[in-house]
């Protein structure tokens, strides 16, 4: 098959992150980088898919400016054969703008399924991949735990709020890749010197216009003083309350 | 670790690339095991196969014999990452790679090397390494194994080696011995010895209080029978073994600046969570004191060993830098540890962090492939012109 | 004066919670700008129409009703091809539909059709003129993004949780409308709802993490940790060395200097005292609670809310006051 993994250079999450004098972008000094996580667990699908229902061809796309071609490397020291930079001097916070461009890009490849991670970690926005699904009149499985592939059919499975739904799909597709999929690979040490060898085509973006601009960026307020909300069973309505309606996460 | 001197602007894509997945590697299969591992002197067995996989073994070795054909910066940087996790893990790579695999292939007919070479790569056999004897440590050229030819040109071996790597479960021994009665060290041969040959016998040292996530342990050769082939071919001399030391020392030299890097960080977090006397223990500036002495002995020994690993791929290195390196970079992980265990007090003596154990194994490494006085001797030699040694 | 498109989500026959928060958001947006009105889209299999009311109760002066059997299960395309033509057809200032996992997957596709940009997953929404300016939090919620929509209309999807819903009564008109795509015609189908069963998270991978400490006095007490655990639907069970030593948690749950290291929304911390081996392993995480005996023991100190008493105790009542809270949602 030809699988098609879109993939998103991110900052390491571990980092204690600050904000960049602009302010509206995180202070890069310092930070690691790597690809999504869902985005390795996307490449590493494509690749298991390829492995075992072969021949196909693995190619790994990017958006951004030319340092993505190291997370583009990875994934070609993977196992990908070969890699797209869509060239922008930024990654813009439009993430219709970045789907156009993919799509321009995806529509003639004749690509039997399109990968994207559920979504970029550092964004967050799980946008773009149902996004391009649209614009190339693609049916997307969104957040999948599990994936099969037979007969030019796709059977996933897509964890929701307390409850899974089994979804199916012709190809080809976009499907959006979450947790429960396989981890992606270490890249192997032969593997990071054939990827020297693999082509990475460098193409400008056609991002197009944006109507969606980051205005800010700051840092969370800092978490107040822990406090002792109350002593035994009768202290869990309040906790619950809390937990709720102020630190939202529940 | 903060790279303060801007070190990873000297490496390659490739460099950095090996690096970042080896690192992974030990983050996410080792670390999480190897403090139990050492508590119950066990070498982590579990994790061969995928270090084959990432295809650790032998790395500068060309690809044609199955290897990765890595530069040796890169080799020095996955020797680096592993120790990083453990010296003991480090040097069942190193004995691995630079003390069997090298040897075949520097050594060794075009048959041997297509028999071995990639099924060792593969992890499939594990190798060990003997050259020292019980009364012959810093002066191996003093060797009492003989291997005597026979008539129809097979060898039989007599003998022990002592302080054996990856001894108990390696499937092929490489061997040094003298040959055929003679007492001079210029008849030592390597021989490759399937450890599974009668007469061979390897049981683990018991008692160790270093390396322990690492099988050490001892050879026996009673009337070993070896076929013809068994022979390096190209080996001969003391200076054979010795240029496989060249090698392994090499990589240690790298190595050690892991362990170190593990010791400091561990500390660097420490300080900064930390609280006592009211504040985190980092603002003190006895600690301060401790950070900025490591941070700066690691960035020297980086620096040595980069220079170094450039020197080795130009093809100018010589045996006397590689002492300097192994020397200076496994005293000065030494002291790190030391100091990083310290930094963490009582905590500091436990498993469950890294600075004790990597403390008690880096006496190993300063103690193996030539001790700190040995390499003392061989830079002492090299600026006077006057050996020390007899 | 402007109106307000909101999406309605209904699962098994009844409105979800994070219904009655779009149609409430949509509502404060319609009221900020001078009192427009709120159009609700509501699908679903027959019979869903007898929902709409409720609706009402939280600001909704419209409900557009789109009954089908082939809308029984959920159907992406063929909802998202109707809110578009909805959307398209009203004339909104902005279209609010949940980040829940239909939400997500809903309003990308509609904004690609309508050609508009979205905000994904925001807390707080507000018109600035002739723009909607919102915060979504970001980089694993360590970074609050301040976005500015300026395209007509806005989409976005609101995180579920954060903004509460408010009552605001309305007598919701009742609309009837058709899909406006034939539903059977979707390529992507969903075969089985599996209600209830989510696979088991790894601590690596889980929003919430439950975690327990020698304070549980006793292996069979993980129960009681397992218990919470579940009633939050999203959590995974761990455990200190302490515990893991004893065997009483296998050590692929040890969480700390040495087990793994773990930054989750929420952290339950249960009969753990706070080694700082314990605390190296799980400070990073969003929300600490801590539940202890002792109530002078470190994990209070980095815990943003604490209960002191005997977890033992606690833990069931917690565990029935989460599942309480959870089935509103």
């Amino acid at each position: 098959m030809k699988i098609a993994v879109c993939i998103k250079r991110v900052p390491d999450m571990e980092t204690r992150f600050k904000i960049a004098a602009s302010g509206t972008a995180v202070d890069e000094a310092g930070l690691k980088y790597d690809m999504s996580d869902f985005d390795g667990y996307a490449v590493e699908t494509a690749l298991q898919l390829n492995e075992k229902q072969g021949p196909g061809e693995t190619v790994v796309v990017s958006l951004g400016p030319d340092v993505v071609q190291e997370q583009l490397r990875k994934a070609l020291s993977m196992g990908a054969d070969r890699a797209v930079q869509l060239k922008s001097d930024r990654v813009p916070a439009d993430g219709l703008s970045i789907a156009r461009a993919l799509a321009a890009e995806l529509k003639d490849g004749g690509y039997d399924l399109i990968f994207f991670g559920r979504q970029a970690v550092d964004s967050a926005n799980a946008t773009v991949g149902p996004m391009v699904a649209e614009m190339l009149g693609l049916p997307c499985a969104t957040a999948v735990s599990t994936l099969d592939i037979a007969n030019g059919r796709g059977t996933a499975r897509r964890d929701l709020e307390g409850a899974a739904e089994i979804v199916e799909f012709a190809l080809p597709a976009v499907v959006t890749i979450d947790e429960g999929m396989p981890r992606a690979r270490y890249p192997s040490l032969k593997g990071i010197m054939a990827a020297k060898k693999k082509p990475l085509e460098v193409r400008p973006a056609q991002l197009g216009a944006e109507s969606l601009t980051l205005e800010k960026m700051e840092l969370p307020p800092e978490r107040a003083a822990g406090r002792i909300v109350g002593e035994g069973p009768g202290a869990v309505p309040e906790l619950v309350r809390l937990l709720h309606t102020e630190a939202k996460v529940l | 670790m903060q790279d303060l001197f801007d070190i990873d602007s000297a490496l390659s894509e490739e460099e950095l690339a090996v690096r970042a997945s080896v690192r992974q590697f030990v983050d996410e299969r080792i670390l999480p095991i190897i403090g139990d591992c050492y508590v119950e002197g066990r070498f982590p067995k579990e994790i061969i196969p995928g270090l084959a996989e990432l295809g650790v073994f032998g790395a500068n070795l060309p690809e044609e014999y199955g290897c990765a054909g890595l530069n040796n910066v890169a080799y020095g940087l996955i020797m680096q990452e592993l120790e990083r996790g453990d010296s003991g893990i480090r040097s069942f790579a190193s004995v691995q790679g630079a003390l069997v695999m090298y040897p075949i292939f520097a050594f060794g007919s075009e048959e041997q090397k297509k028999e071995y070479l990639p099924k060792m790569a593969a992890g499939e056999i594990i190798g060990c390494f003997g050259l020292t004897e019980a009364d012959y440590g810093s002066n191996p050229s003093g060797m009492i194994t003989m291997a005597n030819e026979q008539a129809d040109g097979s060898w039989i071996l007599n003998g022990g080696k002592m302080w054996i790597t990856n001894g108990s479960q390696a499937k092929v021994a490489i061997v040094w011995a003298k040959t055929n009665g003679e007492k001079s060290d210029k008849s030592i041969r390597g021989f490759i010895v399937p450890t599974n040959t009668p007469g061979f016998t390897a049981k683990d040292q018991k008692g160790k209080l270093s390396l322990r996530a690492s099988d050490t342990s001892e050879l026996v050769f009673q009337d070993v029978r070896l076929p013809k082939d068994a022979i390096l071919p190209k080996s001969g001399g003391i200076k054979s073994p010795l240029m496989c030391l060249t090698q392994a020392r090499y990589g240690i030299s790298w190595g050690v600046i892991g362990a170190a890097m593990a010791c400091y960080e561990e500390a660097l977090d420490y300080s900064k969570s930390r609280v006592m006397f009211g504040k985190a223990i980092g603002g003190f500036q006895l600690q301060q004191q401790r950070l900025a002495i490591m941070l700066t002995e690691i960035v020297k020994a980086q620096l040595v060993s980069l220079h170094l690993g450039r020197l080795k791929d130009s093809g100018k290195l010589t045996p006397q830098q590689v002492s300097f390196a192994k020397r200076n970079n496994c005293d000065i992980a030494t002291n790190v540890a030391r100091e990083a265990r310290r930094l963490l007090g009582a905590n500091g003596i436990l498993a469950e962090y890294g600075a004790m154990r990597h403390m008690a194994n880096l006496e190993s490494v300063y103690t193996y492939e030539g001790t700190h006085d040995i390499h003392t001797l061989i830079l002492g030699q090299a600026v006077t012109g006057l050996s020390a040694f007899n | 004066m402007a109106n307000f498109f909101a999406l309605a989500e209904s699962r098994s026959g009844a409105l979800r919670r994070v219904a009655f928060e779009t149609v409430s958001a949509a509502r404060a947006l319609a009221d900020a700008s001078g009192g427009g009105e709120v159009h609700a889209l509501l699908s679903g299999a027959p019979g869903v129409a007898s929902l709409a009311t409720e609706l009402g109760k939280y600001g909704a002066d419209v409900v557009i009703v789109v009954e089908h059997a082939g809308l029984a299960k959920t159907n992406v395309e063929a909802v998202a091809a109707t809110a578009a033509e909805r959307i398209k057809a009203g004339g909104y200032r902005a279209a609010i539909f949940s980040a829940s996992a239909e939400g997500r997957d809903l309003a990308p596709r509609v904004a690609a059709k309508l050609g508009v940009s979205m905000a994904a997953d925001v807390t707080t929404l507000e018109l600035v003129g002739d723009a909607l300016v919102v915060k979504h939090p970001a980089y694993a919620g360590k970074v609050i993004a301040t976005l500015k929509l300026t395209g007509s209309p806005a989409v976005v999807t609101l995180r579920p949780g954060a903004r509460a819903p408010v009552e605001s009564a309305k007598d919701a008109r009742v609309e009837s409308a058709q899909p406006a795509v034939d539903p059977a015609a979707s390529k992507l189908v969903v075969k089985e709802m599996i209600v209830g069963g989510s696979a088991k998270l790894d601590i690596g991978d889980a929003p919430v993490i439950v975690s327990g400490g020698r304070g549980l006095k006793s292996a069979e007490n993980f129960k009681l940790v397992e218990d919470l655990a579940a009633a939050f639907g999203n959590a995974a069970v761990g455990a200190t060395r302490a515990v893991t030593d004893d065997g009483w948690r296998p050590h692929s749950d040890q969480i700390g200097q040495t087990g793994r290291q773990v930054s989750p929304d929420l952290y339950v911390a249960c009969g753990i005292s706070g080694a700082i081996q314990h605390i190296a392993g799980m400070r990073n995480s969003r929300t600490i609670v801590a539940i202890n005996r002792d109530k002078d023991a470190p994990i209070f100190k980095v815990a943003d809310y604490g209960i002191v008493g005997d977890a033992i105790e606690i833990l069931p009542v917690l565990t029935a006051a989460v599942k309480e809270a959870r089935s509103k949602g």
